[in-house]
């Protein structure tokens, strides 16, 4: 495991892994501590980004440093995590809007009508968990 | 020294693994365990290029790839399931 690899390449690794697996730990710890949803969606980008990122660098910079190559899989991985968390994030906060908030329990927001994901879609059918909506309020996808 | 920060990251990450179980199993709404599952699959590729590294074996690169694209699809298809009550339309 630790075969010819010069002191600056062990140096910068270890560093890397290190602090990968600090950001790790703390996403999932945030996972666990914060109190309502929409604060526990924060946590994990840090595991996301910032762990899964430190151990992606330490792994080019092994492979830099025992093969002399440099390594294009690590970029994949990381470009397509960047790609997809924030689309992750924005239908998980859209479930937790629709399943469990209304528009007259949100914040109203200023120069606008009301909330546009609300206007757009209605509330959400796809399980029975569902706030009751009041009986006036129209449906206007379907 | 490569040893032991190895040891060390991967314990923080299975660490993580066990508190998000810990969320989908308490997690009170059904976003929240999405959510810890989405984390799941991010601590489990971190876990798979850590052991990448360990057994210095390229194959794993792969595997985290094909991790990545499964849980992205299975947490969009998911959040898309409950918000529509179909996948695709």
């Amino acid at each position: 495991m630790t075969d010819n690899l010069p002191l600056w390449g062990e140096i910068a690794v270890t560093v890397f892994l290190v602090a990968g697996g600090i950001f790790g730990l703390v996403g999932s710890y945030g996972l666990i501590k914060l109190p309502d949803p929409m604060t526990r969606l924060h946590a994990p980008t840090k595991a996301t980004t910032l762990g899964i990122g430190g151990v992606l660098i330490a792994s080019m910079i092994y492979i830099f440093a025992t093969e002399g190559r440099v390594s294009m899989h690590e970029l994949l991985i990381t470009i397509f995590l960047l790609l997809t968390s924030p689309i992750t994030a924005l239908f998980i906060a859209k479930v937790h809007l629709h399943m469990r908030e209304r528009p007259d329990t949100l914040p109203k927001p200023e120069d606008s009508e009301g909330w546009a994901s609300f206007e757009a879609d209605g509330p959400a059918r796809g399980v029975r968990d569902v706030m009751p909506v009041e009986p006036g309020s129209p449906d206007k996808t379907r | 020294m490569i040893t032991y920060a190895l040891i060390f990251a991967i314990g923080s990450f299975s660490l993580g693994l066990l508190l998000c179980l810990w969320r989908v199993i308490k997690g009170p709404r059904v976003s929240d365990r999405i959510l810890a599952l989405d984390t799941m699959t991010v601590n489990a590729i971190a876990l798979l290029i850590l052991l990448g590294i360990a057994l210095g074996s390229p194959i794993f690169f792969e595997v985290s790839m094909l991790f990545a694209l499964v849980g992205f699809v299975s947490t969009v298809s998911y959040c898309r399931f409950l918000l529509r009550g179909d996948i695709i339309e």
